[in-house]
């Protein structure tokens, strides 16, 4: 609805709020608020951490040190349960996608219009129209965001793959696999080419779409219902509660095991 | 929600923050945790060992214990049989030497007695040389009737 300047109507709403602050034309366009909002968590999480990766002691650990040692040993231990090679990349990849996209999902706790707002009235304030001013302050419901994620894993997973197996076998996997007779091969490559671009598309479409979906309940709450929103918004966050930390983990855990088959040499 | 160079900025974000995250936070942490886990895993092991020394250390001074008061029992029963081998000996050499005293009184009473009837022999010898001089009124020589007065004093 924003742009035109009429009243606000239930749609317009909506748009404006599922509608990122862009800047930049066609390809060439920059998410202003995901790339900020995910960097400063990200950065958040870096700074929160290597604060006590600097004064980490074996001894007794003050109570700062053992939440993260809680977090830090969660992560080793679902990578050392399901990874079973050596790897100096898959823990701390792991512990970054957890940590960062639970912050980053954690934002949809924050109540809807209460980032927008602020941003809206500074926005005004530098003489913009308020109505302009976009702000998403969720960056996993910007499938950017989760394709980024997605796509620094499907590298590793090829990059693995490659080191482990060689070009060949990696291509071997892919032609030779369910039925290892020459002219069906084709038929394998369709096969297996479609489940190996399923992974990284399966894996960020699937936080997309759970965070989004969220997201929009919670827009839509705002939008419909009136003075009674509040008792439900607490019911709908209560349940997303488990859904934040749920695809946090989902989204590691996949990670674990795809790299981990990519790891296995067949 | 189109794609476009967010994805770029983000992939660029993703991997710094990998990286960063592989060489200064997570080593560390992981150090300090395994670390800890060592401590903990010696000290465990520790206490383990210093239980079963105390343990040993028991049972050896319960042994000792039991030895010494073994020990000590024995060497009282050896003084109680020292000492009753003692009582024993010293009541059979009284035994002995009433014994031999009484012997002694004996032999003693036996040759006094013995004396007594040679001298009483003797004299009777006399008497009867005496008293044969007085019946036949004259000198017997001693000498010559010697073994009528021999006979006689053997027959008394």
């Amino acid at each position: 609805m924003a742009g035109t300047g009429e009243e606000q109507t239930v749609s317009g709403y909506i748009q404006h709020h599922l509608t990122n602050a862009a800047v930049g034309e066609g390809f060439w366009t920059f998410h202003v608020d995901t790339l900020a909002w995910s960097v400063g968590l990200g950065l958040l999480f870096l700074l929160l951490f290597r604060s006590v990766a600097k004064s980490a002691t074996s001894g007794v650990p003050g109570k700062w040190q053992a939440c993260v040692e809680l977090v830090v040993e969660f992560v080793d231990s679902t990578v050392k349960s399901t990874f079973h090679g050596k790897s100096a990349v898959i823990a701390p990849l792991s512990l970054t996608i957890f940590v960062w996209v639970l912050l980053m999902n954690l934002m949809d706790l924050i109540p809807v219009d209460f980032l927008p707002w602020i941003a809206q009235q500074i926005g005004a304030m530098m003489g913009h129209d308020p109505h302009h001013v976009y702000m998403k302050v969720v960056p996993t419901t910007d499938v950017n965001m989760t394709f980024a994620l997605s796509i620094g894993v499907f590298l590793l997973m090829i990059f693995y793959s490659i080191k482990i197996k060689g070009f060949g076998g990696f291509m071997k996997e892919l032609y030779a696999h369910p039925f290892n007779t020459p002219w069906l091969y084709w038929f394998n490559f369709i096969l297996e080419f479609v489940s190996l671009i399923a992974k990284p598309l399966s894996l960020s479409l699937r936080l997309f779409g759970n965070l989004y979906a969220g997201e929009l309940i919670f827009i839509l709450i705002a939008a419909t219902i009136g003075l009674w929103q509040a008792p439900i918004h607490f019911i709908w966050a209560a349940f997303h509660l488990l859904v934040i930390p749920l695809q946090a983990f989902i989204f590691m855990m996949l990670t674990i095991v795809y790299l981990s088959m990519a790891h296995e040499d067949h | 929600m189109n794609i476009n160079a967010t994805l770029l900025g983000e992939l660029i974000a993703f991997i710094i923050f990998v990286l960063f995250c592989m060489k200064y936070v997570w080593p560390p942490i992981m150090n300090a945790i395994e670390e800890r886990q060592k401590k903990i895993a010696d000290g465990l092991a520790a206490s383990e060992r210093a239980e079963k020394d105390l343990q040993l250390a028991q049972d050896e001074a319960a042994a000792k214990l039991k030895e010494a008061k073994a020990q000590a029992a024995d060497i009282i029963e050896q003084a109680k049989k020292r000492a009753s081998q003692i009582v024993d000996e010293e009541t059979q050499r009284g035994h002995q030497e009433r014994e031999k005293i009484i012997a002694q009184g004996h032999s003693e009473v036996e040759a006094e007695r013995n004396r007594a009837r040679e001298e009483l022999r003797k004299q009777v010898a006399d008497l009867a040389v005496v008293g044969a001089e007085r019946i036949l009124g004259r000198q017997i020589d001693a000498a010559a009737q010697s073994d009528i007065v021999e006979k006689l004093v053997a027959e008394l």
